[in-house]
C-alpha cells in the first residue's frame, strides 16, 4: 500500500517537475525541451553542442534536460505525455524503437518534420546501417539518429606481452580467444575476458555479423508477426562453448549493462566486449595499463566472413501536440545537429560514431583515426558490408522486456542452472510470449 | 458513568482539522488505487493512444507466467528471511544495550542511526563491501576460500539483500525494542530471580511475553517494509537478479510497468500485491494478536 502512495507521489511530482520546466515566460525565444539520458562526459557534450545552437541564433532556444538513464527517460516522458506536459525532443535507446514507431498518436515522422518545414536536409547523407535502424517499411527516417554505438572488444595490451601473445593481434576468431584466454589464465591473469550488454552483444550482434537471423520476419523488420531464433545450433553451440569458459574463468561473468567494465578497468580480466560509446570511460580509466581495441571475433564453422555489426544507443524522436511554432525550431536543431563539423565534435569526444558519411570523412581528414585507431575499428565493423536482412538491426515490440528475458536465460547458463540448449529454449518461448502480447495489443 | 471525551463546540472545526489528512489520503493514496484497479482491466498502448477493455485477462496471464510464480516464492522467502533477521538480531541487541551499564547512551545511540539510511543507500553501502572484485568483505571471504561472487550465485545475492535490508530496519526495531525492555517492571524480574530462576528463563517466561504487543507491531511493520520499502535495495544491488533469484513482486512490478510499458499487466501485479498484503495483515490480526497481552 505504500507502494501506491509512493506511486501518486511520483507522478505528482513528475507532472510538477514537468509543468516547471515546461512554463513558458511570455516573450524571448521560443523554449524548446529536450530529455536525454546523457551522464558525465556525454552529458558535458551534449550541453555544450545545445550552447552553440543557442548561441547561433536568438529564435529559440533548447533546453536539454537530464531525466536518468535511458528506461527513466522513457518512462517520464510517457507519464508526462499523458499528462499533457512531454518535452518536444525526447531521446530514446535503439529497443524502445519498437515502441516509438507503434506510439502513431505520440510522434512526428522526423521525415515529416523536415518536409514541411522545408529546412535543407538530406537523409542520404546518414551511414545505412544507422539510418536503417530507424526508418519505415519505405525507407523514410522516423527518428533522428544521434547516439549511436557498436560493440568492440577492448584489451589490456600489457596482459597480452605478459602472456607471450602479441598485443598487436586480438583474437580474430572465437577459437583464438579460446586459446588467447587460455595463455592468459596460465599467465597468472585472473580471468580471460568478460561481456557487457551480453544479449546485445553476444546473441544480436553475434547474430549479424555471422549473418544469422535473429527472429522471423526480417528480424522484425516485416512486421509484428516475428518469433525469436535464438535457440538454434549455433547460438546454442556459442553460448555453450563460454559457459565451458566459464568453469576456469577464461570467461568471467561480471552482471549487466556496463557493470563488467570494473572488470577491465582493475586489470581482473584482459578482455571486455563493451560498446564504443564506452571508449571515453575505457580511456579515463585505464590508467595503470595500455589498451588496445579489436574487432568481433568469428566463428568460423559458422560464417568465413563476417558481415557487419549492428547498433546500439539512441535517437531522437519528436513528439506531438506542441504549438506549432515549436516544430520549425526543432527542425532546425535537427539540421544543426547533423552538420559534419557538430557531429565529428560529438563523436571525437564521446566515442559515439559519427552518424554521417560527411562526419566521418572529416575526422578521417583531421588525423583522429590515426591518432586513436581504436575509435576506427567501430566504424569498419558497422560499415563492412552492406547490410543484409540479418544485419540491418532488430525491430520488435517489448524488447527491452525480451532483453531482461535473455538475461536472465544466460544467467541461468553461468550459474550453472542450466545448459544452453534449455536456457536458449525458455528465452525463446518466454520472448515469444512478450511478441505475441505485443501483436494482440497492436491489432 | 459519564464519558470521557473531548467535545467540540464548533462542527466545522474538527472537519476542519481532519481534512487535511483526508486530502492526503484521498490524493495519494485512494485515487492512485482506485486508478491501479481500473487499469488492471485493460490494455493499453504505452502512451495511452489505444485502450481495450480485456476483463480479467491480465489477471489470468500472470498465472500462466512461470517467472512471475517464481517471484511470488522468492518474496515469501526473502520477507520472512528479512522480518526474521531484522527482530531476532534487535531483540538481542536491545537486551544487551538494556543491561549495559557503562556507556549505555552512547551505545544505543549509535544503533539507532541506520533507520536514517535510505534503503537504496544500504543497498549501495553493502555493494562497496560485497562487490566481488573491489569489495572488502568479498576480498576477505575469497581469501578464506570462501568463493563470493553474487552476480552469478543467486543463494549469495539473496543473503546479501537480505542481510542490506534487515540491517536498516534492525535500528528501527531497536528503538522499541528498548524502549519496551525499560517498561518492563524491576519489581517482575527481581521476584522471579528470588524464586530462583536463571537469566535466560526470566527472559522467556517474563520478559518476551511483556514485549509482545512490541514484537506484534514489529512484525506488521517489517512484514511491510520488506515487501514494499526493499525496493530500493534490490534495484541498486541486483535488479532482480541473477537469473530472477532476487526478483521480488515489487520490483516485477516495476520491471513490467517502467520497462516493459505494460501498465495493465503490471497494474494487475500491484492488485494482486495489495490484496496479499491485506490478507496477510488481517491473518496476522486474527491469528498471533490472540497470543498478544497487552
Amino acid at each position: 500500500m505504500g507502494f501506491l502512495t509512493r506511486f501518486g507521489r511520483t507522478f505528482c511530482l513528475m507532472a510538477l517537475a514537468v509543468w516547471l520546466t515546461t512554463a513558458q515566460a511570455g516573450d524571448g525565444p521560443i523554449k524548446i525541451t529536450w530529455w536525454h539520458a546523457m551522464a558525465g562526459a556525454n552529458a558535458k557534450e551534449l550541453n555544450h553542442l545545445v550552447d552553440e545552437f543557442n548561441q547561433s541564433q536568438s529564435k529559440y532556444q533548447i533546453d536539454a534536460v537530464y531525466k536518468g538513464d535511458y528506461t527513466q527517460t522513457l518512462t517520464s516522458a510517457i507519464a508526462a505525455f499523458r499528462a499533457h506536459r512531454q518535452p518536444d525532443i525526447l531521446q530514446v535507446f535503439e529497443v524502445g524503437t519498437g515502441t516509438m514507431i507503434n506510439a502513431k498518436n505520440a510522434i512526428v515522422p522526423v521525415y515529416k518534420l523536415m518536409a514541411d518545414h522545408h529546412v535543407g536536409f538530406d537523409p542520404n547523407g546518414f551511414i545505412p546501417a544507422i539510418k536503417g535502424y530507424y526508418t519505415d517499411t519505405d525507407g523514410q527516417m522516423l527518428s533522428m539518429p544521434f547516439n549511436s554505438s557498436t560493440p568492440v572488444l577492448y584489451y589490456n595490451r600489457d596482459e597480452f606481452k605478459k602472456a607471450g601473445l602479441d598485443p598487436d593481434k586480438p583474437p580474430q576468431t572465437w577459437k583464438e580467444m579460446g586459446t588467447d584466454a587460455k595463455k592468459l589464465r596460465d599467465a597468472g591473469v585472473n580471468c580471460g575476458f568478460t561481456t557487457g550488454w551480453q544479449s546485445w552483444i553476444q546473441i544480436e550482434n553475434f547474430a549479424a555479423w555471422h549473418n544469422l537471423p535473429l527472429a522471423t520476419e526480417q528480424d522484425g523488420f516485416g512486421g509484428t508477426g516475428a518469433r525469436l531464433l535464438i535457440n538454434k545450433k549455433p547460438f546454442v553451440e556459442h553460448i555453450a562453448q563460454v559457459a565451458q569458459w566459464s568453469k576456469n574463468h577464461e570467461f568471467r561473468y561480471g552482471g549487466r549493462k556496463d557493470n563488467p567494465a570494473s572488470l577491465f578497468y582493475s586489470g581482473e580480466c584482459a578482455m571486455l566486449f563493451e560498446s564504443t560509446g564506452l571508449y571515453g570511460s575505457v580511456k579515463a580509466n585505464a590508467q595503470n595499463f595500455k589498451f588496445g581495441v579489436g574487432r568481433l571475433p568469428l566463428d568460423t564453422r559458422i560464417a568465413r566472413h563476417p558481415q557487419n555489426t549492428i547498433i546500439g544507443g539512441a535517437s531522437l524522436w519528436v513528439l506531438k501536440g506542441k504549438p506549432d511554432s515549436h516544430y520549425k525550431g526543432i527542425a532546425e536543431f535537427f539540421k544543426f545537429l547533423s552538420q559534419p563539423r557538430q557531429q565529428a565534435e560529438w563523436s571525437r569526444a564521446t566515442g559515439y560514431l559519427p552518424v554521417t558519411n560527411a562526419a566521418y570523412q572529416r575526422l578521417k581528414k583531421a588525423g583522429f583515426y590515426a591518432e586513436n585507431p581504436g575509435a576506427e575499428v567501430a566504424i569498419k565493423e558497422l560499415t563492412l558490408h552492406k547490410p543484409t536482412a540479418n544485419s540491418k538491426g532488430l525491430r520488435m515490440g517489448n524488447y527491452s522486456q525480451i532483453r531482461d528475458i535473455i538475461n536472465e536465460e544466460l544467467e541461468a547458463v553461468w550459474s550453472g542452472k542450466k545448459d544452453a540448449q534449455q536456457a536458449l529454449d525458455a528465452a525463446v518461448k518466454r520472448g515469444n510470449k512478450q511478441l505475441e502480447k505485443f501483436q494482440a495489443a497492436q491489432s | 458513568m459519564i464519558e470521557r471525551r473531548a467535545v467540540f463546540s464548533h462542527r466545522w472545526l474538527p472537519i476542519a482539522l481532519v481534512a487535511p489528512q483526508l486530502a492526503v489520503t484521498a490524493v495519494f493514496f485512494l485515487w492512485p488505487a482506485y486508478e491501479t484497479v481500473v487499469s488492471a482491466f485493460y490494455v493499453q498502448g504505452a502512451f495511452g493512444g489505444s485502450e481495450h477493455f480485456v476483463g480479467l485477462h491480465n489477471f489470468t496471464a500472470l498465472w500462466d507466467n512461470a517467472s512471475y510464480l517464481h517471484s511470488f516464492g522468492i518474496t515469501l522467502i526473502f520477507s520472512a528471511a528479512t522480518t526474521l533477521l531484522a527482530l531476532s538480531v534487535s531483540l538481542l541487541l536491545a537486551v544487551n544495550a538494556n543491561r549495559a551499564l557503562r556507556g549505555a547512551k552512547v551505545y544505543q545511540a549509535l544503533l539507532a542511526w541506520p533507520y536514517a539510511v535510505a534503503p537504496a543507500i544500504a543497498g549501495v553501502l553493502w555493494l562497496f563491501m560485497l562487490n566481488p572484485s573491489v569489495g572488502l568483505l568479498a576480498r576477505a571471504l575469497d581469501g578464506l576460500g570462501v568463493p563470493w561472487d553474487f552476480r552469478v550465485n543467486g543463494t549469495q545475492a539473496m543473503v546479501l539483500v537480505v542481510m542490506a535490508s534487515a540491517w536498516r530496519q534492525i535500528a528501527y526495531n531497536f528503538l522499541f525494542f528498548l524502549a519496551a525492555l525499560q517498561s518492563v517492571p524491576s519489581s517482575l524480574i527481581e521476584a522471579a530471580a528470588i524464586d530462583g530462576a536463571g537469566p535466560i528463563r526470566r527472559f522467556w517466561t517474563i520478559v518476551f511475553p511483556l514485549l509482545s504487543p512490541t514484537t506484534f507491531f514489529l512484525l506488521v511493520i517489517d512484514l511491510v517494509y520488506s515487501f514494499f520499502e526493499t525496493f530500493g535495495v534490490i534495484d541498486t544491488v541486483t535488479q532482480g537478479g541473477p537469473a530472477n533469484a532476487t526478483n521480488i513482486l515489487v520490483y516485477q512490478v516495476f520491471e513490467t510497468g517502467f520497462v516493459g510499458l505494460d501498465l495493465g499487466g503490471s497494474a494487475a501485479q500491484s492488485v494482486v500485491l495489495m490484496l496479499f498484503i491485506i490478507g496477510l495483515t488481517v491473518l496476522q490480526f486474527r491469528f498471533i494478536e490472540g497470543r498478544v497481552r497487552y
